[in-house]
């Protein structure tokens, strides 16, 4: 067919290729079931590696004829198996190729499939669900729409080496939540799957290896069944040492490694056990070295920062490892100037890897300094680190910056990098930022952070006050995220910390009374502790005392009033108790009190309470009341016997707590002792009162 | 020779030698070292075992056989500071005044000099310490109660490349009542140093496997395929030759008659019927043996040998003996076996594990031969049945059709040879020859208790004739000497054979291997190898060839300290 111009014939050609791709359709639908075979035939070799063609066929309608032809019970298994495979080789091609053969309900028809005995078409099917199945686009609920499928799958596993292959690649990309595992678990998972952790084949033990490391991520349940399940006679978390010798494929020592760290952070292994001291922890850090993938730079990396998050000696072993504090810096070196003038191809995948590069090592310098000074001395001190986070901090990809701020945060716990480091990158600016605008997780850690910035030490706290923060914090106090609020308060009562009076009257006035009772009343008892903190920290100093307490007197007694009448902790009790006392110390604030019988009352009766901390501090209340060197003392002390808090104090003097007696002495022989003495354990006693209340944010 | 990624370390630990399990202990011990050191001769290059008395410093106190080590000084000063170091450096060539260190007061290192730099964490009291070099890449690395410590070279800290291998073990003490305990691999190391070992080796053998082959296409798979043909050629398989010619398309550089003919004389030899292929070389290559006395003089003590044996043609027919059950040697060369007799074999590769002893007769003995029907002691270090070759050159489908078994023979001993060469010469040391003799006389016991042999068959007329031939020899040998002078070799090859006849059951003498069938292989080879030289094509086949060569460079590897030749041995490839 000779085409004379040039337009035309790319139109022909075009025309022919839809043509030819027809009559594959059309050959489909013979009265002959023998031509019908040949044709399925022909059209698998026509499709295999040519997309056009797949695409071609699938707009054709060729997908609900074949799918008929695999379920139509007279079809021969020898042409059902083929279509099975026609489809299964339409499914490698692009993504849109897969969501119509999902949308011609593929898989419920491939799974019915599945039922028949012929394991040529069972294995057909099953390769063409595999394929399916790993895609992103395909939901993978309909997995588990049909609850026979699974119990019938785990079944299958033993007819072949092929069924295990793409049934245990089914399950590994399949299982995604908690339910998901349990479905797995409750229909023998485990036990099926173990064996095939010997299997001769490569591939079938690759697969069920990264099926348990799905199924043992974050469930207790799994992990601990699966460390006392044998394999040949060997116990299976010793399988997985062996999987990580380093003559094994990288692939295979990575998924162990993570099969490991997830039975050991589920608590079914310890983390000083030697297959996770001396094999695991190497394993990962080795596959943050040089010579890795950047994709298994990039798994190991945040392997290596979950396994060890809890446990400070992990950190600390981690730490001195193949120098991986030295290590992970080159993760920042993407991509490298080198890449980009000598290969684009190289460039490319550089560029794409570099973000999660990036997050990576920041993940894991953030384990790495959770917990120890001198690691996080060390991290502080690597090339540029603080610059990185800086960068990091305001970089475009979010999962970068809350990698980024997760670092900081973990290196913000440390009141030497607070003096220094932090205070000489100003890393407080970016903080600053991002706070503005974020989601709430990046939120979350942004504000943790922020709390530590603003501790009485930090050089940075001046600069935050100045940028108008107060604000910024009240509001954090309305989110509906608890972590929000308590971080919002938190940050408030740090910085009302030792503040001077006007700081902690621009918190009163923009946190404003009301939102300030609403706290006390949250149902979120860290909030609660907080926002009493804050209030305790508001109420320090005999003058602010009583400035506070005489425009807002009435409220926080009522406030008090009720939260030592209803059902909360012991801290949030003490806590409360501490307010008390230190509004006892205030000239007129006093008066509050001693005028409030029923708080005279629950003063006395956690005087007498089982709990030694409560004792203290209502102790500590009384003997801020009677101090004999303030005016109106004999009155006050006059009323208090009266109330028959002296016989109380006399029977502590007897009680066992050391503590207790010295303030009780305090208090009883408050007239014999000299005034100097009692001055200095006042203040002492008072300086403890308010410590308390500023916490490094954990 | 050089050892690679050496460990040596420091453990907390106690060596006791109980005497009656001493020697037990000692080759358990042997063995582990061996393991962590492959390709290390221990007689040529020994290996760091404990500290040196003599290299130390008079503070230093060694005790524990010398393991362990313990500080006598004042500790005052950094001149108290005292040092010891091990017997022998870890393998490998030339000196070098450089030292590396790992300090545990501050956790620097030290590199020839003596500012250190930040390194790794402090370690002290209780702490175990490795030192593990790295003869591959020249590095060196510490470990900390069994956590290793290397440092990315690509930071700042690639301040430990060693260049110069040749290294001591050193411990240096400053404290007052310090004590350090040594472990040179005689306990398991708490670093995982196998697995490290083990990544090494996958290392190098992809490299081996990833090593470019050719740019043209079908280059290499001609080359191998004239290979095989020119080893077939070689050892006369002319069937399978001219099979494996025809289906691979090329050509045979040799005329098939030719090969039959060196065939049928190898098969003569093989069977001990040394006059006739006497005769029939001499029909055949008028001028071989005439130009090559010394060869005709070999053929000849053979000969007389055979003639002891019984089984010599000529002694044969006056005897009127039935071939026994040795006769029926089916007759196949051992390959390799000619360059470990040929005084110029050096190039050979068998020299290259061990100089003295896996040469000839010795080892050859080791191995069970599928040829000789005696039954064949386990020899000390029986590595695994052959393998086939098969798998090298995918030609073993073509030599079925033939089903000869001189092919299935031929496959075994190409493997065989290999293999027991060079597990013998590393494996077993000197202990070889004393285990040798013993194998020998027991394997002669059991034969003659098998069937009764008497001298040539037991014919009267065949001792006559025997007799006279040793005399005929004597003279030729004395001819000889006079024509081309004083052959030591000859020499001591007439000597032998003389021997045997001053036993009353030569074959249980110390010289009776010399009646063993194998001991005609050589003598084949030899033949085969003159009788190739006269038509301008290679004594020796160029796939042995290859083989040699590429054994005796991971020797030459091994001795300028180049440490990869460790995880290269040459059996690794021959599957």
């Amino acid at each position: 067919m000779a085409c004379l111009l040039e337009a035309p014939l790319r139109i022909s050609v075009l025309s022919e290729v839809t043509a030819t791709s027809r009559h594959y359709v059309d050959r489909l639908f013979d009265p002959d079931p023998q031509k019908v075979l040949q044709g399925v035939i022909d059209m698998k070799n026509a499709v295999i590696g040519n997309n056009k063609q797949k695409a071609n066929l699938i707009v054709l309608g060729a997908v609900p004829r074949l799918l008929y032809l695999l379920q139509q019970g007279s079809s021969s298994s020898e042409l059902r198996a083929e279509c099975a495979v026609v489809l299964g080789s339409l499914a490698m091609g692009t993504e849109n190729n897969i969501k119509s053969l999902v949308d011609c309900h593929i898989i419920p028809a491939l799974l019915q499939g599945l039922l028949c005995p012929d394991l040529i078409f069972i294995e057909a099917c099953l390769r063409c669900l595999r394929t399916v199945f790993i895609s992103p686009v395909t939901p993978v609920q309909l997995l588990y729409t049909d609850p026979t499928v699974i119990p019938h799958l785990m079944s299958l596993l033993s007819r072949s080496q092929r069924t295990q292959e793409y049934i245990t690649q089914i399950f590994s990309h399949c299982c995604k939540t908690p339910e998901h595992q349990t479905v797995l678990f409750n229909h023998g998972a485990i036990q099926n799957i173990a064996p095939l952790l010997i299997s001769p084949s490569y591939k079938v033990r690759m697969q069920a290896l990264k099926c348990f490391s799905v199924l043992a991520y974050e469930n207790t349940q799994v992990s601990m069944t699966l460390v006392n399940v044998l394999v040949d006679e060997e116990l299976l978390s010793q399988v997985f040492v062996r999987m990580m010798q380093r003559d094994q494929p990288i692939d295979m020592q990575l998924t162990a490694a993570k099969c490991l760290t997830y039975m050991c952070r589920a608590g079914a292994i310890r983390t000083d056990d030697s297959c996770i001291v001396l094999k695991t922890l190497p394993c990962l850090v080795r596959m943050c070295s040089k010579e890795r993938l950047l994709e298994e730079r990039v798994e190991g990396a945040e392997t290596l920062a979950y396994l060890m998050e809890p446990d400070v000696e992990l950190q600390r072993i981690a730490s001195v490892t193949d120098h991986l504090v030295a290590m992970l810096a080159d993760y920042f070196k993407y991509p490298s100037s080198v890449s980009a003038i000598t290969d684009i191809k190289r460039l490319d995948h550089d560029l794409k890897h570099a973000h999660e590069l990036r997050q990576a090592a920041f993940k894991l310098y953030a384990s790495l300094g959770s917990n120890d000074e001198d690691i996080r001395k060390k991290i502080t001190e690597t090339e540029n680190m603080m610059d990185r986070i800086v960068s990091g901090l305001s970089e475009s990809s979010v999962k970068v910056r809350l990698a980024a701020v997760r670092c900081l945060h973990s290196l913000s716990r440390s009141v030497q990098q607070l003096r220094t480091s932090f205070h000489d990158h100003a890393v407080w600016k970016p903080l600053m930022k991002l706070l503005q605008n974020a989601p709430d997780e990046v939120l979350v850690m942004a504000s943790s952070t922020l709390c530590n910035l603003l501790l009485e030490f930090s050089p940075s706290k001046e600069p935050i006050l100045e940028s108008g923060v107060i604000e910024l914090l009240c509001s954090l106090t309305q989110s509906d995220s608890p972590a929000l609020r308590v971080n919002g308060i938190w940050a408030l009562m740090n910085m009302a910390f030792q503040a001077d009076q006007k700081v902690k009257g621009e918190i009163v006035r923009a946190l404003g009374t009301e939102q300030l009772f609403r706290l006390l009343s949250d149902p979120d008892s860290n909030v609660l502790m907080k926002t009493l903190g804050l209030l305790r920290n508001l109420l320090s100093t005999r003058p602010h005392i009583d400035q506070v307490m005489s425009s807002h007197g009435k409220q926080i007694m009522q406030a008090v009033t009720l939260i030592l009448e209803g059902e909360h902790s012991i801290e949030v009790k003490e806590q409360t108790l501490c307010i008390l006392a230190n509004i006892a110390d205030g000239n007129t604030a006093k008066e509050l009190i001693m005028t409030n019988d029923d708080i005279l009352q629950k003063i006395k009766y956690y005087m007498a309470h089982s709990n030694v901390k409560l004792q203290l501090a209502a102790t500590f209340c009384i003997s801020n009341l009677i101090w004999n060197e303030e005016d109106g003392s004999q009155e006050r002390q006059d009323k208090l016997r009266e109330l028959g808090f002296v016989d109380i104090l006399h029977k502590l003097t007897q009680a066992s707590d050391p503590n207790l007696c010295d303030r009780s002495d305090t208090a009883t022989h408050t007239s014999d002792l000299s005034p100097a003495f009692l001055q200095i354990l006042s203040s002492i006693d008072r300086q403890t009162g308010t410590n308390t209340c500023t916490l490094i944010v954990l | 020779m050089s050892g690679q990624s050496s460990g040596c370390g420091f453990l907390m630990s106690v060596v006791v030698h109980g005497d009656s399990a001493l020697n037990e202990q000692e080759n358990e011990l042997n063995q582990q070292l061996r393991r962590l050191y492959p390709a290390v001769n221990e007689l040529e290059t020994p290996l760091p075992r404990s500290w040196s008395p003599k290299d130390k410093f008079s503070y230093i106190g060694l005790s524990q056989n010398n393991l362990r080590v313990h500080y006598k000084g004042h500790g005052k000063t950094p001149k108290d500071a005292a040092s010891v170091r091990a017997t022998h450096p870890i393998p490998a060539a030339c000196w070098d005044k450089h030292s590396y260190g790992y300090h545990g007061d501050d956790g620097h290192s030290f590199c020839s000099s003596g500012t250190g730099q930040p390194y790794g964490p402090t370690f002290t009291t209780g702490d175990v310490i490795g030192c593990c070099v790295n003869l591959i890449n020249n590095t060196c690395f510490y470990t900390k109660n069994g956590h290793s410590l290397v440092c990315d070279l690509t930071n700042h800290l690639s301040i430990f490349v060693c260049p110069q291998p040749n290294l001591y073990p050193t411990v240096g003490l400053q404290t007052p009542g310090e004590v350090v305990d040594a472990n040179f691999g005689q306990h398991p190391f708490v670093f995982d140093i196998e697995d490290y070992m083990r990544e090494w080796r996958t290392k190098i053998q992809a490299q081996i496997d990833r090593f470019p082959i050719g740019d043209r296409e079908g280059e290499w798979q001609s080359m191998i395929q004239k290979m095989v043909a020119s080893y077939l050629v070689h050892h006369s398989y002319c069937a399978t030759a001219e099979a494996f010619a025809k289906s691979t398309d090329q050509a045979v550089h040799e005329e098939l008659a030719s090969i039959k003919n060196r065939q049928k004389i190898q098969k003569l030899v093989l069977s001990g019927r040394m006059g006739e292929a006497i005769e029939t070389t001499q029909q055949l290559y008028p001028s071989l043996l005439e130009s090559n006395p010394n060869l005709l003089f070999m053929l000849k003590v053979r000969q007389f040998i055979e003639m002891v044996n019984g089984t010599d043609s000529e002694v044969r027919c006056l005897g009127g003996r039935s071939p026994k059950s040795q006769d029926s040697y089916t007759g196949s060369p051992r390959p390799f076996s000619s360059p470990r007799h040929k005084a110029s074999g050096s190039q050979a590769y068998l020299t290259g594990f061990d100089g003295g002893c896996c040469n000839g007769v010795m080892s050859s003995k080791a191995h069970p031969s599928p040829h000789s029907h005696k039954p064949c002691p386990p020899g000390p270090a029986l590595l695994a049945p052959a393998a086939e070759l098969s798998s090298l050159n995918g030609s073993h489908s073509l030599q079925q059709p033939n089903a000869s078994t001189d092919v299935d023979m031929e496959v075994d001993h190409f493997t065989n040879g290999v293999t027991e060469s060079s597990s013998n010469g590393f494996f077993n040391g000197t202990s070889k020859h004393g285990a040798q003799t013993e194998d020998c006389d027991t394997d002669m016991e059991v034969e003659s208790a098998q069937s009764k042999r008497q001298l040539c068959g037991g014919s009267q007329a065949a001792i006559e004739r025997m007799i006279h031939f040793g005399r005929e020899l004597q003279s030729m040998s004395e001819h000889l000497r006079r024509e081309c002078g004083k052959n030591s070799v000859n020499k001591k090859m007439l000597k032998d054979a003389f021997s045997l006849l001053a036993y009353s059951d030569p074959w249980t003498s110390p010289v009776g291997y010399q009646l063993d069938s194998i001991q005609r292989e050589p003598v084949c080879s030899t033949l085969n190898s003159a009788i190739l030289e006269t038509h301008n094509l290679p004594k020796q086949p160029p796939l042995a060839q290859a083989v040699g060569q590429a054994a005796q460079c991971l020797s030459i590897m091994a001795h300028s300290g180049s440490g990869s030749c460790a995880f290269a041995a040459v059996d690794d490839y021959l599957h």
